[in-house]
């Protein structure tokens, strides 16, 4: 929800704070705890995994493996499976986040509307979000299931089609179907966002723009979608970053497959160093992803900062 | 104005549209929790059970704990856990982030921008490049399979994110209060606590709120320290059994019903400050 906060700082702006002797003391004082807990349990992992990751470590018990120094990096890039995984990884996160977006705006759009009852419609907007993951995946994994799947049965039932449809059985078909189910879930946090932008947009702009003859899409393209371009690139950062990391899902509604078709690379991460035992592998291909999520978030980062509106000025 | 009858019409289809496409999968999973698995199982779909059992709810709360052979008493402690860990994981994160939330907010001091993009670089990484050294040093301490070792994981995780919230809800607030209170002489630490906390309930209501799925949420962590029903949580049990049997959704159903409940009444709860209480200070700004 802090990118709902920094859609509203751009309007409350950073006010300058008088410096006083002790206020680096008491900081300190105040940040302590948080430091301990966070950076005590973190820290240590990061630095091994670095390790690891230049080691040849090929099991989870200790011993003298050997030092390859950055070949388990190069291996990456050498390997198909890890390029197909990143193929899927970008064509989950492009369609979702897209999708995502579009249908947020709209859904957004549509409870900024004068609609009667409004908080009931909100409320059913809400709770996709409210679902968690596994519990989401786990429904719609028996959904789509071929024989006894609602989906199938629906289908039947409207006169549409009467094949069962092995929705989750072929590599494509069941990357896609995945990408649906998240995006049921996960538009519901976007409309959120874009509600709260939506309402940062002065009524007068709405006056201003009528009373010069501009017409609705007009309207919608030249005032609405760009003032809400901060809370949209907000929404970006967020949806990528975590679709870049996507996992859960993937893990409960097909495990990878069908033919690894769903793989994605922190899934495909997750086989090399548990299933596979590589972990000196492992540790490669996820120093990658911390790289790749952090040069997204740094990069929208700067792109927020431009709109004047990053969370720390 | 006036909006056209036609538009009225129309927004009011489109609302009812979307209701539908959100609620159906849920009805789905509630009625599939209800349905004896004959009908769940019956070449055609029976969209409505002839015979409606509240069996597997009842099988959840009311079986005897078992020596984790049983489904339904796994998804019970399940729940448990899963309560316990995300409880005392909120609880712990927001009275840290409540204090160095307000640090980032209204306090200058060096490397104030390195450290907050520290915390914030925490909350970004990819749990997959923590699990393998995390699951070591757990070993090490004997912290595998236990709640405890799940909360301080998780706490890592779900601090950030309050100290980030909490920061830019301190920076909603006017100064002016504060330094009213402080002329008034007033502590800093007592301007915080009776000007700034009673002020920020909102806020920290709703990072609390948003702790709390973080944490009832999480899975792989859970999914890689736990093992038995003495830690394991609602998702990894879920997780487990729709790998397992994967035909008897029933009973998984029953307990996705269950895990949804908690997250659900509190985003339904917690709706206002969602939608109305974090947009309010930018009409007022």
């Amino acid at each position: 929800m802090s990118l709902l906060q920094l859609v509203r700082r751009r309007h409350a702006g950073p006010r300058p704070v008088r410096r006083s002797s002790g206020e680096g003391w008491f900081a300190l004082l105040l940040l302590l705890p948080a430091a301990l807990i966070v950076f005590g349990v973190v820290l240590y992992p990061v630095a091994r995994t670095l390790v690891v990751s230049l080691y040849d470590v090929t099991s989870s018990m200790p011993g003298n493996y050997p030092f390859v120094g950055l070949d388990n990096y190069t291996r990456v890039f050498a390997d198909s499976g890890f390029y197909s995984a990143l193929g899927h990884t970008m064509y989950f996160t492009l369609l979702s986040t897209s999708l995502e977006l579009v249908l947020g705006i709209a859904v957004a759009l549509l409870l900024n509307t004068p609609l009667r009852a409004r908080w009931l419609w909100r409320s059913i907007v809400v709770l996709p979000w409210a679902l968690p993951t596994i519990v989401n995946g786990s429904m719609w994994r028996w959904i789509y299931n071929g024989q006894y799947g609602a989906l199938n049965g629906l289908l039947d039932t409207l006169g549409i089609s009467d094949s069962s449809t092995q929705w989750l059985g072929s590599p494509f078909l069941a990357l896609n179907m995945v990408i649906a189910a998240d995006v049921w879930k996960n538009t519901s946090i976007v409309v959120f966002f874009i509600l709260a932008g939506l309402q940062t947009i002065p009524h007068e702009l709405y006056e201003a723009a009528r009373i010069d003859g501009a017409g609705r899409w007009q309207t919608f393209w030249q005032i609405t979608l760009r003032l809400l371009a901060p809370a949209i690139a907000v929404v970006l950062i967020l949806r990528t970053i975590e679709a870049f990391k996507v996992f859960d899902i993937v893990y409960v509604m097909t495990g990878g497959g069908p033919a690894s078709g769903t793989q994605t690379v922190a899934f495909y991460t997750y086989l090399q160093a548990f299933s596979n035992q590589v972990f000196g592998y492992g540790a490669a291909l996820a120093y990658l992803i911390v790289l790749a999520v952090f040069v997204l978030a740094m990069g929208y980062l700067k792109l927020l900062r431009q709109g004047q509106m990053a969370g720390v000025e | 104005m006036r909006p056209s009858k036609a538009f009225l019409v129309g927004i009011h289809l489109a609302a009812v549209l979307m209701a539908v496409v959100v609620l159906a999968p849920f009805a789905w999973l509630l009625i599939s929790s209800i349905s004896p698995p004959r009908e769940l199982l019956a070449a055609d779909p029976h969209w409505w059970p002839d015979a409606p059992t509240l069996e597997r709810y009842r099988a959840i709360f009311a079986s005897s704990d078992g020596s984790g052979t049983d489904v339904a008493a796994n998804f019970r402690q399940a729940m448990v856990n899963s309560f316990v860990v995300a409880t005392l994981t909120t609880l712990i994160s927001l009275v840290v982030g409540v204090l160095g939330g307000y640090a980032f907010a209204r306090l200058r001091f060096r490397m104030r921008r390195t450290t907050l993009f520290a915390f914030l670089a925490v909350y970004m990484l990819p749990p997959i490049a923590l699990v393998i050294p995390l699951y070591l040093g757990l070993a090490a301490l004997g912290l595998l399979d236990t709640k405890t070792g799940l909360v301080v994981t998780y706490c890592s995780i779900v601090t950030p994110f309050c100290l980030w919230t909490m920061s830019n809800y301190y920076l909603s607030l006017p100064p002016d209060l504060e330094d009213a209170a402080r002329v008034d002489g007033c502590s800093r630490v007592g301007a915080l606590v009776r000007v700034i906390l009673p002020l920020s309930r909102p806020g920290v209501l709703t990072t609390g709120m948003f702790g709390f799925l973080l944490a009832w949420d999480e899975f792989l962590f859970s999914l890689i320290f736990t093992s038995t029903t003495n830690a394991k949580t609602i998702p990894v049990a879920i997780a487990e059994f729709t790998g397992k049997y994967s035909s008897d959704f029933g009973l998984i159903a029953a307990g996705g019903v269950l895990a949804t409940l908690p997250p659900l009444v509190l985003a339904l709860v917690f709706q206002r400050y969602i939608a109305g209480g974090l947009t309010s200070g930018a009409v007022k700004g």
